[in-house]
């Protein structure tokens, strides 16, 4: 070929991530018979999914609800499904689901000239941006007048409850897939135009912070920390220690206006057009929480709106089947553990779950009455919460070095697991303050 | 248990649990209390086996009687009031005398005094500057033995108790935070003082001695959270514990190892539960009787289930419209309950269970979702205190709840889809006009097991529904009769909607109209062809039509209003001759018609096995009718039929003509029609000869006619209209009109089976509403034909049993199309194939030995 002379474009890394050498994916890849459904469904298996058959159970629920929210029944067309999964993944820069639903949006019998930007939607999508502005950057700030907006029967081109509760979970559907697919590395497609531009890193790159880490002194020192991180998770489950009022506010509020993102590259580059043209007000991105007292967004208390509760019980009357399969999704992804800590197994890893679930709903604004936001800090080390925190909030400003620099000694399907609870637990948050809107607004 | 309950426990403990009960009766027989609801019979069995166990349950006897004394006498005349609270409430519980009321919640503890004016603020327990989360109260408890001791659960997971009787502001007694999560509930023992039972999102109950500092035992549900505990009211040991996944558990205190019983309750979380308060008027003869208990929950049911028998039972269940937050039963009323719920819904239902399909009374004052209910007192029913997220408290008086049962119509009536007519009312009033009842009226008493009643007979003293046993008579319409619906089944199938130039579908239309005897329809068609055909070229498609059917447009259309007059108008003989040979003509065309245009039979070869009889035997019916001359079909009908139809504009446009002999006969009939549309008729026949009017002109007077016709019932004619005419008059009607008759024609098509017709409709619909009808509802479960599961993956392959579902049994391969099988050996195949194989051989192609037969 070289001799051919042609220009070969780089060489794409194989296999479905950046971060993730295929090997070790199609080593721990259990999930042969969940793949072999959506082998057959959709000929073929792609990276998202490779990538979630780390964790065989939950990709079997996942499907199930990708598959109910963009092919079964529901009041919304289904290339309009694609085209809003479209709109929300651009807010991320997500190059892999963009193009992904732009074809599908096609088969869908959508028409092609929506693709040329947002301007060209009906005006009704275009009507929704606002709310997917917020619901991917900025969900507390998501009120009751934002669904009248839309719903208000006076309006031109009116969204249905039943409409709207698809698009809702549509788009943060698609919000926090963007989250998963910047979080672990996902490549694009193979037969998917390969904008060289969009590549997240090059492939040597990405390898590197991995070698190194098998140097023998960081070993060690890996291994040390793992320990130090289970000693710990011991100490957060036994004690019993009793706190101020004041003062497990205070540790909440330390974790929610905690500022982890390098203030290196706020040189803003521009989008490229493939993003921007579904995209309206780009500069609209998460922002951290000022710290207390000035201005500070209220808190959500997750005691008043809850998933099991309320959300549920909401989106069971305006989407039946979303709900239950949202439910059950949730519950598996809790539920989640194989009892095991890199190398270490029969660990309760309850505790270093919840620490991570409840962090990602406390940089949302959501603060649980009963948990004591100490561990997060005692448990999630700082590197983990840089990438957490990027991930949920700025995920398109993930790089492999967060992605390698935080648990250098857990497997990677750990670091999935963990990227599927940041999923989760962005999507429900941003689902939450939504349907806290709806309810508002309904009363 | 150990030896430190109080005295009062102790007896009951000791005495027999059937003890209590009757000595509460006996108070009652005593006439201590007069009760307008204890039977005669029962207080004299009591009184009969009072000597037993009057020794051993004097003691209780006393306190109760004393307790009951107290509750009595405070017992003052209300009125349904309110007040503001500062902040939304999460729950509210009432001290034993019911004169004060603790309202909780994440930002307000409060007690409030309930005075005959109103209620008035007593005593704020929320104090110090910045309250702690022990404030944030998930749930509070007034314990029903001493009157100063409170219970909350906080958000935070601590159990705090309140002494009222402390001097100094702050009244919090003990604080445990032993709970990991936040505490759901909290409950009192109803006879011991010093007991307190928690329950937790950890998933752990608690159960408190507070004259200790920690918990004395805990009891893991060892699944999700807890969302309720309850006490027992009647089994000192015994409490129920509703749970986060759908369980309820029954624990007996002494064992804290494992509970004792467990049972899925609901799916989804169990939200509440309560104790069938027990009465003692009720379950005397049970000995050792725990007693009903209800549970709510999110899926949005109530039900009671009998805890008493071995295996728990479930005994009603009610089916509300939002999930269940709040349950409490109402007192002195055995089948009552109260329950509100957690979102959407704000009203507070009070249900009699066994008339689960309509609340016995609803309270609506709450602007936001009710979130704790309590009865004001434990033996008075007419007082139910709410709270709300509105952040108002209410005291509810019963007689001022709207009653839902007062608005129902106690009669119903519903036509079926032949034109059968079936008719429920009350017994008195059906047996008055027997003589009335004649042709083919059948009368089903309550008792008739055909048709069952759903009213219960037995009257119940306690029983405030009004008594209704209804009797239900259906009326069956005689076969061929006008009102059935054989025109509407005929008319949809045989209706062009599209495929063919704007005027052949009129013109077709017309036809099949006439062709079915409805004259105005027919004349409706031939109009409208005429309006909105193309007027730069009307030869054009007046050659087309003659061409076609062989009637002249102009002519026709007033030819044809002749004939149909004529018909309701026998008299007129003069005209009859020469109407005759038109109308021979007509028929001729007719039957060509038939021969080609068989469509809707065409349908019926695979079509459903069950119907196909009657309606092919409809069709056939008709179109020998048809074929008839039509003057000759009895006179009777039509009178009939325009009470329930109405075709009026038959007679109108002889009316206006001048030459026409005489229209008395027609006059009753006609007084429905509006004048603009004989106008109309006329205006069109006269610009017919200016053929420059832009088809526009008429796009009201359309409008007018297809509202006219929605409005007269036969809703088929608005929409078939609608979508031939298409674009032409859309923009004219509003688009919820629009969707409205959509809504109607296919809801008719579907009752009439008429699938095909229906989707055909659905496609050609414009409104976005209806077209998204046809995404709905497409999914098809199937189950494996091997292994009987249901095939969850996509694809062909069960994945339980690795087989190929659904094998053509000709060709063994996979039928991904047409399935068709055999009804009595269920084996079957592609529907080429197996025509073929039949062809050959009358066995099934499987090989069993069946011989197969396919309709």
């Amino acid at each position: 070929m070289k001799e051919a002379g042609v220009d070969l474009p780089q060489a794409l890394p194989s296999g479905p991530s950046a971060f993730i050498p295929i090997e070790e994916i199609l080593e721990e890849g259990a999930a042969q018979e969940v793949m072999s459904g959506a082998l057959l469904s959709e000929g073929r298996v792609n990276h998202i999914n490779m990538m979630m058959g780390l964790h065989p159970t939950y990709l079997n629920c996942f499907l199930r609800t990708q598959n109910a929210l963009l092919q079964l029944d529901g009041p919304l067309p289904l290339s309009w499904r694609h085209f809003i999964i479209i709109l929300a993944s651009a807010r991320h820069q997500c190059s892999y689901l963009v193009q992904h639903h732009s074809t599908a949006f096609l088969l869908a019998g959508g028409d092609e000239s929506w693709l040329r930007g947002l301007h060209c939607a009906p005006p009704k999508i275009q009507h929704l941006q606002t709310l997917n502005k917020l619901l991917a950057h900025r969900p507390w700030i998501i009120t009751q007048e934002h669904i009248q907006e839309l719903v208000c029967p006076g309006a031109e081109a009116r969204w249905s409850l039943a409409e709207l509760i698809q698009a809702i979970v549509l788009m943060s559907h698609a919000h926090s897939l963007a989250s998963f697919v910047w979080g672990c590395g996902i490549l694009p497609e193979p037969e998917q135009s390969g904008d060289q531009s969009l590549q997240l890193c090059s492939p040597t790159e990405s390898c590197s912070p991995r070698d190194k880490a098998r140097n023998h002194q960081e070993w060690s020192e890996a291994v040390n920390e793992v320990k130090l991180l289970m000693e710990r998770m011991m100490m957060v489950q036994q004690q019993g220690e009793e706190f101020t009022q004041e003062e497990m506010v205070t540790r909440f509020e330390r974790e929610r206006t905690e500022s982890l993102l390098e203030h290196a590259d706020v040189q803003r580059s521009v989008l490229p057009d493939c993003f921007s043209r579904f995209v309206v007000d780009a500069d609209f991105t998460y922002q951290d929480f000022s710290p207390r007292g000035v201005q500070a967004p209220p808190t959500m208390r997750a005691q008043d709106y809850s998933w099991e509760d309320h959300g549920f019980s909401l989106m069971n009357r305006l989407y039946g089947e979303m709900a239950q399969l949202l439910d059950e999704k949730f519950q598996v992804v809790c539920a989640l553990t194989y009892h095991t800590m890199a190398m270490h197994s029969h660990v309760d890893t309850s505790t270093l779950r919840k620490a991570i679930w409840n962090y990602i709903h406390c940089i949302y604004g959501i603060r649980y009455d009963d948990y004591n936001y100490g561990e997060v800090n005692q448990l999630l080390e700082r590197g983990l919460k840089v990438y957490v925190k990027t991930v949920a909030c700025h995920p398109e400003k993930t790089t492999p070095r967060m992605y390698f620099s935080f648990w250098r000694q857990f497997r990677h399907s750990e670091k999935v697991h963990v990227n599927l609870l940041l999923m989760e637990a962005r999507m429900q948050a941003a689902l939450l303050y939504a349907l806290r809107a709806i309810t508002r607004y309904m009363t | 248990m150990r030896r430190e309950v109080t005295s009062a426990a102790n007896v009951n403990n000791d005495s027999t649990s059937a003890s209590p009960e009757r000595a509460h009766l006996f108070i009652k027989g005593q006439c201590v209390i007069p009760y307008e609801d204890v039977n005669r019979d029962r207080v004299n069995v009591c009184v009969t086996s009072r000597t037993d166990c009057h020794a051993r349950c004097n003691f209780y006897l006393e306190l109760r009687l004393e307790m009951e004394k107290m509750t009595r006498v405070s017992t003052v005349n209300g009125r349904t009031m309110f007040c503001h609270l500062d902040a939304p409430a999460n729950a509210i519980s009432v001290c034993r005398d019911a004169t004060q009321v603790v309202v909780a919640g994440r930002n307000i503890f409060k007690i409030y005094g309930l005075e005959e004016e109103g209620f008035v603020e007593r005593l704020n327990l929320r104090v110090g500057r910045k309250p702690s989360l022990n404030f944030s109260c998930a749930d509070v408890m007034w314990h029903q033995m001493d009157e100063n001791l409170l219970a909350t659960a906080a958000t935070n997971g601590a159990v705090v108790t309140w002494n009222l009787a402390r001097s100094c502001r702050n009244k919090q007694e003990q604080l445990f935070t032993e709970h990991k999560r936040t505490v759901n509930k909290v409950c009192f023992h109803p006879t011991e003082v010093n007991m307190l039972l928690s329950g937790s999102q950890d998933g752990f109950m608690k159960c408190f001695d507070l004259r200790k500092k920690e918990s004395v035992s805990t009891f893991s549900g060892q699944s999700e959270s807890v969302r309720d505990v309850q006490f027992s009211i009647k089994d000192y040991f015994t409490f129920a514990a509703s749970f986060e996944n759908g369980n309820v558990q029954l624990w007996d205190i002494r064992r804290p190892d494992r509970y004792e019983r467990m049972f899925t309750a609901h799916t989804g979380p169990v939200f509440c539960c309560d104790w069938h308060p027990e009465d003692s008027t009720f379950h005397m003869h049970k000995v050792l009787h725990r007693g009903w208990l209800a549970t709510g929950g999110r899926d949005k049911m109530v039900k009671v289930w009998d805890m008493s028998t071995n295996r728990v039972k479930e005994i009603y269940c009610v089916q509300t419209i939002a999930s269940v937050a709040r349950v409490k039963w109402r007192p002195e009323r055995r089948y009552h309950l109260a329950t509100c719920s957690m979102m959407v819904d704000h009203n507070i239902y009070v249900w009699d269970v066994r008339r689960p399909f309509i609340p016995f009374a609803t309270f609506e004052e709450h602007k936001d979702v009710t979130t704790g209910i309590v009865w004001r007192n434990q033996h008075d029913p007419y007082y139910l205190l709410s709270g709300s997220k509105d952040s108002t408290l209410y005291q509810h008086m019963f007689k001022d709840a709207s009653r839902p049962v007062d608005r129902a119509n106690p009669e119903g009536l519903c036509f079926g889809l032949f034109g059968d007519l079936a008719f429920a009312a009350k017994e008195s009033l059906m047996t008055a006009p027997q003589s009335v009842g004649d042709v083919g009226r059948k009368t089903y008493p309550g008792g008739d097991r055909r048709y069952p009643i759903f009213f219960f007979k037995k009257p119940d003293v306690t029983e405030q529904f009004a008594q209704v046993s209804s009797a239900l008579s259906v009326f069956e319409s005689e076969a061929g009769s006008s009102v059935g619906m054989d025109w509407f089944i005929n008319t949809a199938k045989s209706y062009l909607l599209s495929g063919k130039p704007f005027a052949e579908l009129c013109e077709h239309n017309a036809q099949v109209a006439k062709k079915l005897n409805r004259p105005q329809e027919s004349t409706t068609w031939t109009m409208l062809r005429i309006m909105f055909s193309e007027p730069a070229n009307p030869s054009l498609s007046t050659n087309h039509n003659l061409n076609k059917s062989g009637n002249l447009p102009l002519v026709n259309s007033f030819s044809m209003k002749e004939m149909s007059a004529a018909l309701n108008e026998r008299n007129k003989e003069n005209r009859q001759d020469n109407l005759h040979s038109l109308e021979t003509n007509l028929n001729n065309n007719d039957e060509n018609e038939e021969t080609e245009g068989s469509e809707g039979q065409a349908e019926y070869l695979f079509g459903d096995a069950e119907l196909d009889d009657d309606d092919l035997y409809s069709m056939e019916h008709d179109n020998q009718a048809a074929e008839e001359p039509e003057y000759l079909l009895p006179q009777e009908a039509f009178p009939l039929r325009h009470e329930i139809m109405d075709h009026p504009s038959a007679p109108e446009p002889v009316q206006e003509k001048p030459e026409s002999p005489h229209v008395s006969g027609s006059e009753t009939e006609s007084t429905c029609l509006t004048p603009m549309e004989s106008i109309n008729l006329i205006s069109v026949s006269q610009l017919l000869f200016s053929p420059h009017l832009p088809p526009k002109f008429f796009c009201p007077i359309v409008k007018e006619m297809l509202c006219y016709y929605a409005e007269q019932g036969d809703v088929q004619m608005a929409v078939s209209v609608l979508i031939v005419l298409g674009d032409r008059i859309r923009k004219e009607i509003d688009e919820l009109t629009q969707e409205h008759w959509y809504m109607s024609y296919i809801d008719l098509l579907q009752r009439f089976e008429l699938w095909n017709v229906s989707n055909e409709v659905i496609k050609l619909s414009t409104c976005g509403a209806i077209m998204c009808l046809n995404q709905a509802s497409t999914t098809l479960h199937i189950n494996c034909s091997n292994c009987k599961r249901p095939m969850s993956n996509k694809g062909w392959i069960c994945d339980r049993c690795h087989q190929c579902a659904s094998v053509c049994a000709v060709c063994h391969h996979v039928v991904k199309g047409l399935f068709v099988w055999c009804q009595g050996c269920s084996h079957g195949g592609h529907l080429e194939h197996v025509m073929e194989w039949l062809k050959q051989s009358k066995h099934c192609p499987a090989g069993c030995g069946h011989l197969c037969e396919y309709t």
